[in-house]
């Protein structure tokens, strides 16, 4: 086609549009990329069955029928434009917000009730005697991860049947394709991969699965080849809601969504299920000593560090924009392309660079002063290493942005200035400073916004820390997304309510602060 | 971090123009009465050099010092080897090509995922009248007001799960972590790619229309490569940004080899032997460098001039 720009003007009334025929190849594209997509959706929505998610069955349905829809029709034209953004917006950025706002509710753990009792009761399987020994084999489905695929047991019973199993019960295993030893052990069966010795050493989650058979009985492995059958020792009342234990006779009543023992005497199990807690999560943060305390703590030095870094970058990139605003100085450009280099550089790389040139007993900077300060240990001096670090790298950004600024102020206000007889100080605090502020002012509070999550800065340089001996939790110079991340990948015990939590109050403080800019964006009304 | 600050800032920098510039945007004049000479000028531009470069030359420095430990590595080294470079290369133990090759994959594909959907989203902003655009285009500007950054435990487990449904796309994978940064795909340039794509006379739409030309037809034969300069600049601008993630790309990628750059030269700069792995470090922290720096460096002038002066508008 000709992109018909030196065609004669349209004529005067309204151009009549020919109704456009697409080629036969795009047609044919069109419609192998629909028919994919229902194979696609077909595919995960039996794996979503098999797993029991469902509700996302049906999510997964709305969303093929909408791309049907609005592909295989001529209706809505704009939609077929933004479907595919829209899709990834709701489910990867919507989605995750309203999971945020519903796991600051909970307890934050991430199994329900009845699967615990399941495993619970699995995991207690112990062996009857003389019950079946079956030979065992530990196997994955054919083309899944070693490593994280589900589990299978191909199992030989004692009279030679061949079964398998996986967690959610026994079928037999079809006699075609399998090798066996001539003890009975499968070695190869269609469809499945064998793990080997120590692959099964690396799968941790071989000590709780079980194979369900018959009423609370369960098949579970002993060593790396044998399976035995037997019957689990914990067993579920509903009409009590405790767990007991038919071989000791203890029982475990709830209490903190766990299962603890009712006279108190021997352990809790360890298994936890998640339980909505309302506002309990935004109350520790508010009422806890040693939380409120530190939360005050990092909140004061969040807003300290991202204020401090807004104005130090600010005050070093303007000085070097108005020192480089001459045009007589010859070899800007080359001064600048350097100058910039910090800010070029990824980030991970300059936190991590500078993290080692403020090692106390090697690093360059403690060698270059002749200093022995402990930047990292010291909560001072780690708080300064952090700003000296920020402003290294966030003072070019501030450089060009006042360059473009001070480039854009019309040199006939400055020439007014002089005629008036103001002198170059004045004309420098009168006119071009309230002119540049104005121009850049959405850009430092674009700037703030963004140093207040500074995660890769402050996590990369000192991990948060120091920190003190008596709170090791809350580190001297964490902000509270180092914090909230913590909480929930470090240490032993995950809290994610707590760290969502957390992650709810900056939203909100983020909101405020980006509606304080959002008001003085003009394109708001500009919207054509 | 680079791009951050800039996409956030995108659309608030349009205020400027209307506020400051008239399009005299002549070089103004150095304030007269701080004499003629310049010198001075250089002498504060050379300690300002000193200042911004010192880090970089330790660094490369390092990346070639021989001896490759921290309490060895000097600002000006005494000799020059190659041999970080050659353990870099060669450490079983931490596979830097992997890292590197998954870095720019994931960058790539979040980079390139970003740029299409955003310009299909920008064409039907700016070409199309429906219902819901205005609505549409302000909440997109209010979503990003939020970072998706914050919703990290939400996004970990979900992606625990969908691990279980599809485990190529789960925790541990590239393309999982491919998918996550292709969610802020929508929010993240329409904006500036709308305001491009407004500049694009709307008479070439309807001279192909007469012609015959399908939408779809105008969309990708036209459109896509007049505004191909503006797709290119977004494109290197996420790919800079996706490059040097590291909260979700920590928290996606545990296994070694499937780890990015970043939070593999993290894993070598923690522990009992950052000491001894210094120049291993910095011979990585140097290489993936370059690539960023030279892309940085080519879009420099786009980047600020959509920053200071609303051009993109």
């Amino acid at each position: 086609m000709s992109l018909a720009t030196k065609t004669p003007p349209a004529p005067a009334s309204p151009p009549t549009y020919h109704s456009p025929k697409p080629p036969l190849w795009a047609v044919i594209v069109k419609w192998a990329a629909l028919a994919l997509v229902v194979v696609v959706a077909f595919y995960l929505a039996t794996r979503l069955a098999d797993e029991g998610y469902g509700l996302y069955i049906v999510i997964l349905a709305i969303v093929v029928m909408a791309v049907l829809v609005v592909y295989s029709t001529r209706r809505s034209i704009p939609m077929k434009y933004l479907l595919p953004g829209l899709i990834l917006l709701l489910g990867l950025q919507v989605w995750p917000i309203i999971m945020t706002v519903s796991t600051a509710f909970t307890n934050g753990q991430t199994i329900t009730k009845a699967e615990t009792i399941t495993a619970i009761e699995r995991n207690s399987v112990r062996e009857v005697a003389g019950a079946p020994r079956y030979k065992l084999s530990i196997a994955v489905k054919e083309g899944s991860d070693v490593a994280t695929g589900n589990l299978f047991f191909l199992l030989t019973s004692p009279d030679g049947a061949l079964k398998v199993g996986d967690e959610k019960g026994l079928s037999d295993l079809p006699a075609d394709g399998v090798v066996k030893t001539d003890s009975g052990k499968i070695t190869k069966a269609p469809g499945f991969t064998v793990l080997n010795a120590r692959q099964i050493n690396a799968r941790k989650d071989l000590a709780t699965f079980a194979v369900p058979s018959t009423d609370g009985s369960g098949i579970k492995a002993v060593g790396l080849s044998e399976a035995f059958e037997g019957r689990a020792t914990v067993t579920y009342d509903e009409a009590s809601d405790t767990l007991k234990n038919t071989a000791t006779g203890q029982v475990y009543v709830v209490k903190d969504a766990r299962f603890v023992p009712q006279d108190g005497k021997g352990q809790a199990f360890p298994q936890k299920w998640v339980e909505n807690v309302g506002f309990k999560n935004f109350q520790t943060i508010l009422t806890d000593s040693s939380i409120r305390s530190g939360f005050l703590k990092i909140f004061a030095w969040n807003i300290a560090f991202a204020a401090l870094s807004v104005i130090t970058t600010f005050i070093l990139g303007m000085l070097l924009a108005l020192l480089f605003n001459d045009e007589r100085l010859k070899g800007k450009s080359y001064y600048r392309a350097l100058l910039v280099l910090p800010y070029a550089i990824p980030g991970f790389v300059t936190s991590l660079l500078w993290a080692s040139m403020f090692n106390q007993d090697y690093g360059l900077v403690n060698s270059l002063t002749h200093l022995d300060v402990d930047w990292l240990g010291n909560p001072w001096a780690a708080k300064a290493a952090i700003l000296i670090a920020n402003l290294w790298l966030g003072f070019p950004y501030m450089f060009l942005i006042t360059t473009g600024a001070l480039q854009s102020i019309p040199s006939d206000v400055r020439e007014a200035a002089k005629i008036d007889g103001a002198g170059p100080a004045r004309t420098l605090r009168s006119i071009i400073m309230p002119l540049l502020l104005v121009a850049v002012g959405p850009l430092l509070i674009a700037s703030f916004a963004f140093n207040f999550n500074n995660f890769s800065l402050v996590y990369l340089l000192t991990g948060g820390g120091p920190f003190d001996s008596d709170n090791t939790s809350i580190g001297n110079t964490d902000l509270l997304i180092t914090y909230a991340f913590r909480l929930a990948f470090s240490g032993t015990s995950p809290d994610y309510g707590l760290a969502a939590a957390v992650s709810i109050i900056i939203f909100f403080i983020v909101a405020i602060m980006s509606y304080a800019g959002f008001r003085r964006t003009a394109s708001l009304e500009e919207v054509n | 971090m680079s791009t951050e600050p800039a996409s956030l800032a995108a659309p608030a920098a349009t205020t400027i123009r209307a506020k400051t510039a008239h399009g005299t945007a002549t070089t103004a004049q150095g304030p007269r009465g701080l004499g003629r000479s310049v010198w001075w000028r250089h002498g504060l531009a050379v300690v300002a050099l000193i200042w911004a470069l010192f880090p970089i030359v330790f660094l490369i420095s390092a990346a070639f010092n021989p001896s490759g430990t921290l309490n060895s590595a000097e600002l000006i080294p005494k000799s020059f080897s190659m041999s970080n470079f050659d353990t870099l290369f060669n450490d079983p133990a931490r596979p830097f090509t992997t890292w590197f090759k998954n870095s720019l994959l994931v960058a790539f594909i979040g980079a390139f995922g970003q740029v299409f959907i955003g310009a299909c989203a920008a064409y039907a902003f700016s070409r199309m009248r429906f219902k819901g655009r205005r609505g549409g285009l302000l909440s997109l500007l209010l979503l990003q007001m939020f970072p998706a950054l914050l919703t990290f435990v939400a996004l970990y487990l979900m992606f625990a799960k969908i691990g279980d449904i599809i485990p190529a796309l789960g925790l541990n994978t590239v393309l999982g972590l491919g998918l996550v940064y292709l969610g802020g795909a929508m929010g993240a340039n329409v904006w500036l790619l709308k305001g491009y794509f407004d500049t694009v006379p709307r008479e070439l739409d309807e001279a192909a229309k007469v012609d015959g030309a399908s939408h779809a037809r105008i969309f990708f034969t036209m459109i896509l490569r007049l505004t191909m300069p503006i797709l290119v600049t977004t494109f290197m601008i996420s790919f800079i940004g996706l490059f040097s993630e590291f909260l979700l790309a920590s928290i996606f990628l545990q296994d070694v080899s499937s780890q990015t750059v970043g939070v593999g030269l993290y894993s070598m700069s923690i522990g009992n032997e950052k000491n001894r792995l210094f120049g291993q470090f910095a011979a990585g922290a140097l290489l993936c460098s370059i690539p960023v720096v030279a892309l940085y460096l080519s879009v420099q002038k786009q980047i600020v001039g959509g920053l200071t002066t609303g051009s993109v508008k």
